[in-house]
């Protein structure tokens, strides 16, 4: 199990240090530095063995954060820690940065006391950790005992991500479908690859213990649903379902149950959390198609044309659309035109960078350029790298949509009725480029 | 450099003042000055001094000062130990406080004090806090026992502990049931042998119920132990697989990861035709690709792991190479990565892309990415033949870049193309040529030298090209250098009127000038066969050469089989097994994958209870069909291992049998018998006599735990009654799935045999050789490394005394029962060979024999993790090597 765990700053010095275990000595901290901080270059694995030691880092703008190990640990799960370690200070006291962890450093040790017992990572769920360990005056005294046997069986039992008693004047839930779409086209618009990673945002304020479940246009539920003749949902069972690759959940999600009959349901944390992460690669609405020409003119001269079309209803609006051209190394010289937006050459990134603010669905625009290049005697040709493009549309490319999410409480006077539910859908660009 | 203050004499006056600050009466000014003193403990400062003063301040009932109050003592009770005996008072009221959290943080911070004056006054308040009423206390107090037991694993036994630990596992709250498993595997590692965590289908089926409910990190814990367990049969492992893929679909990576390694290591045992089987290795294709939208570094250990699970099930991921294709952004340790698994995925099917993205990787920044890529293009060549010619067009369009260290990484894979493809790209070799001057590194020069050399006959200039590498002989590295001479040679027995001279000056170089015994060696025995029998140097130096093999850096089978039992952790990140990076017995353990469908649950469960409570009806119940199981005898084992090479491996020695059971004691049954390990399959062999005047039936039998678990995997077949003065002889197949306790001496083994009259016990010994296993051969480069690695005083030295043989006709006897020489060298008329064995349970041992030349006393020394065994080894090799 984990050994030890120490925080540095950029320069190497120890900001947190917490040794669990005997067999990890003062002299690991500054093995660590000398050999991984301060290594002369670029670091070749986020695991480092010195000395029969194990390090495993990780960084947060320029705070290392490193676990310590003798043993055969398990290397995946110290990884989740450490990231969780971080969701929690962030929890906390905002941003992992040199001067809040300094102030914060008791926090650090009770919460380090907390959440790693001996090496072995305990309950590590916000919500929880912040019914009894605060720094604003001391909760542990004016306590009941019920207060504290609530508190523990929270901490240790089924639903040790949320506190019970939590109470809302207002029921209230956000749903953020957000959505990275990944593209590698050929020039002549044969889709290579294609994928959807997405992820469920929930932000919940609701009362008590609330059970909710969660439907979505699954294609394995929908035809199940098909089959045996029922909808619960007669309007909108005409559309079109997805087929989902892959999914994991949020531990608040009951995954037997999701295995079984493909229903998630689950109590959810209080507040933001990430309820699901899933995976598309069939069926993908690709939001803009790029559509490039590239025309040598002697030895000297290029000239570029791209259109854009945009490939959604027509009543929605893409924003942030940047389209990033490449130029040979050797380019002297660029010309621009562009009917829509702005385009300007930048030397330093090697591209034509246009930007539109704002394109309605169905629409076409195009740029076109004149590339003056410098003479060469290098042999080696220009590798033509691809034309990328970044772009935010108010839709999942998925084809996912929410059917309902229900909320029931029965302890507490809230129907399902009374939560406000706000749904939203973001589809970004990932990685999303084609050839020319 | 940071500034040390040294406290001692403390010229600041620092110390001083935090003294007077913590005796202040003020309650804010005492916690201000302890969040002090404890600054001053993180960056390293000396505060030991202010002890006295910090315990003064731990009897208080705010808490927040009670915490920072303990994490001082942690850290310093050990260099004070008589003054932290201050703090056991308050240490011990606190774990009576009506307030859980308190109790709880008392018990937990009493654990990290390693003083051994502590500990004792720790087992009281422990014991009660393992029954808490609040489960709160009770997890605490599990992880607990564990931190006792690392300072005094003693006193934890001698207290009863573990049987409370054990009991946790039945708890009603799913995270005292993770600790307390947690904590059983740990403490289970350090014994290897002990049956502690004592996992059966009712313990297991408490484990999966626990963990639908428990946290991710619990789950983890119970994954990981789940592991361990070796299921009765398929039908078992069937039913844990399908109560552990729902943990596929869980966001925290290294709870799929280990839910990944359960899967892995029970499909083992699934039947290959069933359904099940099929819908398994489609469902773990998925999650494993999602992996690989985790953070970076989840991803580099996913990836370390899929190279793993793609060496042994390519089936599985074999549709995914898209996924593995490198992005610009990836960190470099994933991006190598991602190239290893695209090389191992590439086939024909998908070589056109693999082709395409690796010509992009090798315009890339990254000196070390672009040499993988380079040569993974060799490799593809090596592997799918079709698309060989494209892959050595495009390492010629890579050549033409004229970039250093790509043309060099170009020629040392084409090399190995011409070897592969022979006599079909050469036309190449004029370009190769061309960057001759270019090449700097030896492995470049090396192959580029062997080029010249292979195909002599068709570069006209190969003589000036290889004598202007001959310039620099002795600047050159030992590869060049041994290349060369192969190459001259080969020129000469080519071209044999022009290169004379030439080979002349390198056999001379290499022979009167060199200081390196290989090249000398290599030297004279080039010039001794030119010079007295040239069409023999032909045939020996331009012999046809074997073919090379698709894969590279394949990971060898055994190992491979034990580090999928350790996916997740930093074994299968490493790709070593835990012994070679681990200081002393924990993990050291070697854990296999279970065997293809077992019946071991027909026999075992009713051994455990057989000897208290007598024969019962136990072997009646027995199906009688069990018999033609596998009484399979001799010839198999001769089938094993030609390796040796010399001569054929003589059998295992079987003993003679000796009488065990006196008709006098047994009412006239007399039994006599020995053990013998035949292709792998253990037999008792027995010889049945009846002395008495009636007829005997019904026999049954059954043995008491033992140190091995050795147990009958059937039912005795004595199929027809036995008359007065009749022998019969039987054959009892032994398993070792029986339960396991520590006999003395450990060879040792109770016996019970039932017949109509009675039940009459005996206790016999088998040799140890009866245990080893056929794969027993070590890998030759661990063999140093755990040898070194073993302390010296585990170390155990015998003398085998008055044996005629050669070390060969030795090691060949001593293979015949499974003792494996896996290197041999000699020194000074001495032989030494180096030797490995495996147990069935695991347990390595190995051995240095040392054999001298005329001298019939042999000298053994033999190195075992396991001390104890030492003895009976010896007296294996005793036996083997005098029969």
């Amino acid at each position: 199990m984990i050994g030890g765990l120490f925080i540095y700053n950029h320069k190497g010095e120890v900001l947190i240090s917490r040794v669990y275990r005997d067999d990890i000595g003062r002299n690991a901290v500054d093995a660590f530095r000398v050999n991984v901080i301060h290594a002369r270059q670029q670091v070749r694995s986020p695991v480092t063995n010195i000395a029969r030691t194990s390090f495993f880092h990780v960084k947060r703008s320029n705070i290392w954060l490193a676990a310590v190990t003798k043993q055969n640990v398990n290397a995946a799960m110290v990884f989740e820690f450490l990231y969780k370690m971080c969701d929690v200070m962030t929890a906390y006291f905002g941003k992992i940065s040199e001067e809040n962890i300094k102030n914060n450093f008791v926090l650090i040790y009770e919460l380090l006391d907390e959440i790693l017992d001996f090496g072995y990572p305990q309950n590590s769920e916000t919500g929880a950790l912040k019914t009894f360990i605060t720094q604003q005056g001391i909760k542990g005294q004016p306590q009941t005992k019920e207060e504290q046997s609530q508190i523990t069986s929270q901490v240790t039992g089924q639903i040790g991500w949320r506190r019970e008693g939590i109470k809302y004047r207002r029921n209230e839930l956000f749903l953020d479908v957000l959505e990275s779409v990944n593209l590698l086209m050929s020039p002549q618009g044969q889709v290579l690859s294609a994928h959807v990673s997405g992820r469920v945002m929930m932000k919940s304020y609701l009362s008590g213990m609330p059970e909710c479940k969660f439907g979505m246009n699954d294609k394995i539920v929908i035809d199940k649903q098909g089959k045996g003749g029922t909808t619960d949902d007669p309007g909108k069972s005409g559309k079109q379902s997805i087929a989902i690759d892959d999914c994991t959940f949020h531990q608040c999600v009951r995954l037997s149950k999701f295995d079984s009959e493909r229903s998630i349901s689950f109590i959810p944390p209080d507040g933001e959390y990430e309820l699901m992460r899933y995976r598309t690669t069939k069926d993908i609405i690709l939001p803009f198609r790029v559509i490039p020409l590239v025309r040598e003119v002697g030895r000297t001269k290029l000239e570029v044309k791209v259109v854009i079309k945009s490939n959604f209803k027509p009543s929605l609006l893409a924003q942030k659309i940047e389209v990033r051209i490449p130029t040979p190394l050797n380019t002297s010289g660029v010309q621009v035109i562009c009917m829509k937006g702005k385009a300007k050459y930048k030397a330093s990134e090697n591209a034509i960078v246009w930007k539109i603010k704002r394109m309605a669905g169905m629409k076409e625009s195009q740029i076109s350029a004149e590339i003056e290049l410098l003479p060469t005697n290098d042999k080696k040709k220009w590798a033509r790298p691809p034309i990328s493009m970044n772009f935010e549309v108010p839709f999942a490319p998925s084809g996912l949509k929410v059917r309902y999410l229900k909320v029931f409480e029965s302890k507490l006077n809230y129907s399902d009725h009374d939560v406000i539910k706000w749904v939203r859908y973001i589809g970004r660009s990932g990685i999303y480029e084609t050839r020319c | 450099l940071k500034v040390i203050n040294c406290c001692v004499w403390d010229p600041s006056g620092e110390i001083f003042e935090l003294k007077a600050e913590l005796n202040s009466d003020k309650k804010e000014k005492k916690k201000e000055a302890v969040k002090k003193v404890i600054a001053s403990m993180t960056v390293g400062k000396d505060v030991s001094a202010l002890f006295p003063d910090v315990v003064n301040c731990m009897q208080t009932d705010n808490l927040e000062l009670k915490k920072l109050v303990y994490l001082y003592l942690m850290n310093y009770a050990k260099s004070q130990p008589d003054m932290a005996i201050m703090a056991v008072n308050t240490f011990v009221k606190d774990c009576e406080d009506p307030n859980p959290l308190i109790r709880a943080l008392a018990v937990r911070t009493m654990g990290c004090i390693r003083v051994d004056k502590i500990t004792e006054y720790l087992c009281e308040p422990l014991r009660k806090c393992l029954k808490d009423e609040d489960p709160y206390v009770r997890k605490t107090a599990a992880v607990c026992v564990a931190k006792l037991h690392d300072i005094n694993a003693q006193l934890v036994e001698d207290q009863g502990f573990l049987d409370t630990l054990k009991d946790l596992i039945s708890d009603s709250n799913p995270m005292v049931v993770a600790n307390a498993v947690a904590a059983l595997s740990e403490i289970a590692e350090s014994h290897p042998n002990s049956n502690l965590l004592d996992l059966n289908p009712q313990t297991i089926n408490k484990l999966l119920t626990a963990l639908n409910e428990c946290t991710e990190w619990g789950q983890i814990f119970i994954l990981d132990c789940l592991a361990n367990y070796m299921p009765c049969d398929d039908r078992e492992s069937q039913s844990i697989c399908e109560r552990v893929t729902p943990r596929l679909s869980h966001a925290n990576s290294a709870v799929v990861l280990s839910a990944v390694k359960v899967l892995m290591k029970f499909m083992e045992m699934l039947p290959k035709d069933l359904d099940y089987y099929g819908t398994l290795l489609k469902k773990l294709a998925p999650p494993l690709v999602t992996l690989l939208s985790a953070e970076a570094e989840l991803q580099y250990v996913a990836l370390r792991n899929i190279n793993l699970i793609v060496q042994k099930r390519p089936e599985i991921l074999k549709h995914e190479m898209k996924v593995f294709f490198v992005k610009y952004n990836d960190p470099i340790y994933v991006k190598l990565e991602k190239l290893d698994i695209m090389i191992r995925l590439a086939s024909q099917a998908n070589i056109a892309q693999v082709l395409a993205e690796l010509k992009e990787y090798a315009t890339e920044v990254d000196v070390d990415f672009v040499r993988k890529a380079v040569r993974a293009i060799g490799r593809c060549a090596i592997k799918v033949e079709q698309s060989a010619e494209r892959c050595v067009s495009t390492l010629l369009d890579l050549i033409q870049t004229k970039v250093n260290y790509v043309v060099q990484e170009a020629i040392v894979v084409i090399k190995d193309i011409f070897r592969k493809y022979p006599n079909k790209y050469e036309s190449v070799i004029a370009t190769l040529c061309e960057n001759l001057d270019s090449l700097d590194e030896p492995e470049a020069r090396a192959a580029m030298i062997w080029i010249v050399g292979e195909y002599a006959e068709r570069i006209d200039n190969a003589d000036e090209l290889l004598e202007s590498f001959l310039e620099g002989f002795h600047d050159e590295s030992a590869q060049v250098q041994l290349q060369l001479l192969t190459a001259i040679v080969k020129l000469f027995l080519k071209k044999p009127t022009e290169t004379q001279e030439l080979v002349q000056q390198v056999l001379s170089l290499a022979t009167q000038d060199s200081d390196n015994p290989d090249l000398r060696d290599r030297g004279y025995i080039y010039w001794r066969l030119l010079s007295t029998d040239p069409v023999a140097a032909k045939e020996v130096v331009l012999a046809e050469k074997p073919l090379i093999s698709e894969e590279t850096d394949l990971i060898e089978p055994t190992l491979l089989e034990e580090l999928i039992c350790h996916i997740g952790t930093l074994a299968s990140v490493y790709h070593k097994p835990p012994s070679a990076f681990v200081e002393g017995s924990r993990g050291v353990q070697h854990k296999r994958l279970p065997a293809r469908a077992g019946s071991c649950l027909l026999y075992s469960p009713a051994a455990s209870h057989f000897m208290g409570a007598g024969l019962g009806v136990a072997p009646a119940a027995m199906p009688a069909s069990l018999g033609g199981a596998p009484a399979v005898g001799g010839g198999l084992g001769d089938l094993f291992d030609l390796g040796g090479g010399v001569g054929m491996p003589t059998g295992s020695y079987v003993a003679p049998k000796t009488v065990w059971l006196l008709a006098i004691k047994a009412k006239g049954l007399e039994i006599s018998g020995t053990f013998a390990r035949r292709g792998g399959i253990i037999q008792m062999d027995l010889s049945l006599t009846n002395k008495a005047m009636s007829v005997m039936t019904d026999f049954a039998v059954q043995f008491n735990r033992n140190s091995f678990g050795l147990a009958p995997a059937g039912p005795m077949q004595v199929l027809t009654p036995l008359s007065p003065n009749q022998t019969i002889d039987v054959s009892l197949p032994l398993s070792m799935s029986g339960p396991v306790m520590k006999m003395e001496p450990l060879n040792n083994l109770q016996v019970a045999v039932k017949n109509n009259i009675d039940v009459f016990y005996f206790s016999c010994q088998y040799p140890l050789s009866l245990l080893f296993v056929e794969d027993g051969r070590f890998y030759r480069q661990v063999f140093l490394a755990t040898w070194k690695d073993i302390p010296n005083d585990s170390e155990a030295q015998f003398q085998i005394k008055d044996i005629h043989l050669n070390s060969d006709v030795a090691s060949n006897k001593l293979q015949g029962s499974n003792i494996f020489t896996i290197a041999k060298r000699t020194v000074e008329g001495q032989d030494m060979l180096y030797q490995s064995i495996k147990l069935t349970n695991g347990i390595w041992v190995l051995a240095e024999m040392r054999i001298q030349t005329g001298n019939p006393n042999y000298t053994l020394s033999i190195k075992c993790r396991a001390p104890e065994v030492c003895q009976f080894v010896y007296q294996c090799y005793e036996l083997v090597l005098k029969n």
